[in-house]
């Protein structure tokens, strides 16, 4: 049953464990995915090849230590990854919902996630941890169910969105509407995919994912030497004078994105961050959102990030002060825009190992933490 | 741990919720949640420390006492500790009766501007007094509000506090004889210590 009053049955989720779960249930964490990942977060995405996501700080011996945790990942509601989304069929037509798909919320993303945890018999999760909209799945999870987390890590994100959030978002959804390969959102039964308007819609969000100075120091002015490859991409003619490194790399950040991404999940779940905002679901007042509850948090901004940036972190840590609970709030500093959280970062590693550690001492959980 | 952190750890019960305003490396909430069974949580202004207490388990978040102790409802804690740290924020009067709506107790420890030897220092030089406890030139100190001992009682007078304790801390010592001459605590005394509540 979703927010809107329907209900999506049957509902299916794709997900990835790591580690074991103990015999009283009480080390899992769940880690919640941003806007365009996926449960591959410590293991080889099947499309792409590449190694998962978060896989420098999931595993045996890394900050997630996976010898200690049992880690959950699953794939988002209205994903594309396996998960029910627009690209699964309908049980009534035998055709994939697409631009039927009914509108989900954050709190419908978690409400699915915790099926999911029902399903493995744990009461209470010891951690849930999320970057970006991972952040706001993590803040839902504290808000919908306080007993059900004893400590929360929302990572480079946000209470609400923002206007130039919602900006950013309609301006990716507005590529991919004007692509003529989108049939007004019919492009399954044409047999086509909107490539290029999804790939553009990626380009525009990746930039806002880097900083300036990340940019400048990856790139510069560059020029590629040499004639570029006639890459397999659809995103057209070579421009004038030759080619900037930026413009090859957002290139081929954009086509490769179109071979694991559905242009539908990317409107529907473009759509659930749009309306995510807890102040105004709590009469306006974010700190009611947390009122009583227990859970420990641990809140991270990276200095560099200007899609979310700090002070909106800053804000939760008001609201999660006002409603008397334990935060621990750490700025990385970082140069390196709102994906740092996804990067090589010493400081970040040590806060979030530190933080668990400490958080598992006090739930109790056997053996030596710190 | 400091001498000075040792005695305010010793006045605190255990099990208490303290809230640590400055909690620097962390040493405090560490030893009162490690070994006094305390719900200890720091506010530290200075991002290496608190990223290296938050790196070491201990629940520490990055903060100001100035702006940072409005946001607590009344009551969240037991103990409200401020360590050396009075004479440097911006409004010592608000802090303090922050300090006091949030926790039942304020535990307030500062260097004593009265001491002999600054008096004596600015009486034959003229100049702003340097000692090992004020180490910083008039230009570049962060103590923008330096009291003395009758100083603080004038103001706990004022603003309605008991004094439910208070000693005289010296980089080797403590002394509770300054309960007993106010008048030679405020003139030997390196650094106050206060235990407060309100009246």
């Amino acid at each position: 049953m979703l927010q809107c009053g329907e209900t999506l049955a049957p509902l299916e989720i794709a997900y990835q464990t790591y580690g074991t779960l103990s015999p009283q249930r009480d080390n899992a964490i769940v880690i919640c995915h941003a806007f365009t990942g996926d449960q591959y977060v410590a293991s080889t995405h099947p499309l792409t090849g590449k190694p998962g996501w978060w896989s420098r700080m999931v595993g045996p011996g890394l900050p997630i230590d996976t010898n200690r945790f049992f880690v959950i990942c699953t794939n988002v509601l209205g994903g594309c990854m396996g998960t029910t989304g627009p690209t699964t069929l309908r049980a009534d037509t035998g055709r994939p919902w697409g631009k039927d798909f009914p509108p989900i919320t954050m709190h419908d993303i978690v409400a699915a996630q915790v099926k999911l945890v029902d399903s493995f018999k744990i009461e209470r999760l010891f951690a849930v941890i999320g970057g970006s909209m991972g952040g706001m799945q993590t803040l839902t999870w504290v808000a919908d169910f306080p007993e059900r987390v004893f400590a929360a890590m929302p990572i480079a994100t946000s209470p609400f969105q923002s206007a130039q959030n919602i900006a950013f978002n309609e301006v990716s959804r507005q590529a991919i509407y004007a692509d003529p390969a989108w049939h007004g959102g019919d492009y399954y039964a044409h047999g086509v995919i909107p490539a290029r308007g999804l790939a553009v819609a990626r380009m525009m969000a990746h930039i806002t994912y880097l900083s300036e100075d990340a940019l400048t120091r990856k790139f510069g002015r560059q020029i590629r030497p040499g004639t570029v490859p006639d890459v397999e991409n659809p995103l057209g003619a070579l421009p004038f004078g030759g080619m900037f490194e930026v413009e090859s790399y957002l290139r081929y950040q954009g086509s490769n994105f179109t071979k694991r991404f559905d242009a539908h999940s990317y409107l529907t779940i473009s759509r659930a961050m749009d309306f995510f905002d807890l102040a105004s679901e709590h009469g306006g007042e974010l700190s009611a959102a947390f009122a009583g509850g227990k859970t420990r948090f641990c809140v991270i901004s990276f200095s560099s990030d200007w899609l979310f940036p700090t002070s909106r972190s800053r804000s939760l840590v008001r609201a999660l002060n006002q409603a008397g609970g334990n935060v621990s709030f750490v700025e990385i500093e970082s140069d390196r825009g709102h994906d740092a959280f996804l990067l090589e970062e010493p400081d970040f590693d040590r806060t979030i190992h530190g933080f668990l550690s400490g958080a598992a001492q006090q739930a109790g959980l056997p053996g030596e933490w710190l | 741990m400091r001498l000075d952190e040792k005695i305010i750890a010793d006045l605190i019960a255990p099990g208490s919720r303290v809230l640590d305003i400055g909690s620097g490396d962390g040493s405090l909430i560490g030893y009162l949640s490690r070994d006094k069974g305390c719900q200890a949580q720091g506010i530290e202004l200075d991002m290496k420390a608190v990223t290296h207490s938050v790196a070491h388990g201990l629940p520490v978040m990055h903060g100001d006492a100035d702006y940072d102790l409005a946001d607590y409802p009344e009551g969240t804690f037991d103990y409200v500790v401020l360590q050396r740290t009075l004479q440097a924020v911006e409004h010592p009067r608000d802090v303090l009766s922050h300090m006091l709506r949030i926790g039942r107790y304020a535990v307030v420890s500062f260097p004593n501007f009265g001491h002999w030897r600054l008096r004596w220092q600015f009486l034959r030089t003229g100049r702003m007094p340097m000692t090992s406890v004020w180490p910083t030139p008039w230009y570049a100190t962060a103590n923008i509000h330096p009291c003395t001992i009758y100083d603080f009682f004038a103001l706990c007078e004022e603003d309605g506090y008991e004094i439910c304790q208070w000693m005289v801390v010296n980089e080797k010592r403590s002394s509770f004889w300054g309960r007993f001459s106010p008048k030679l605590a405020n003139l030997l005394g390196e650094q106050a210590l206060f235990l407060l509540k309100k009246k």
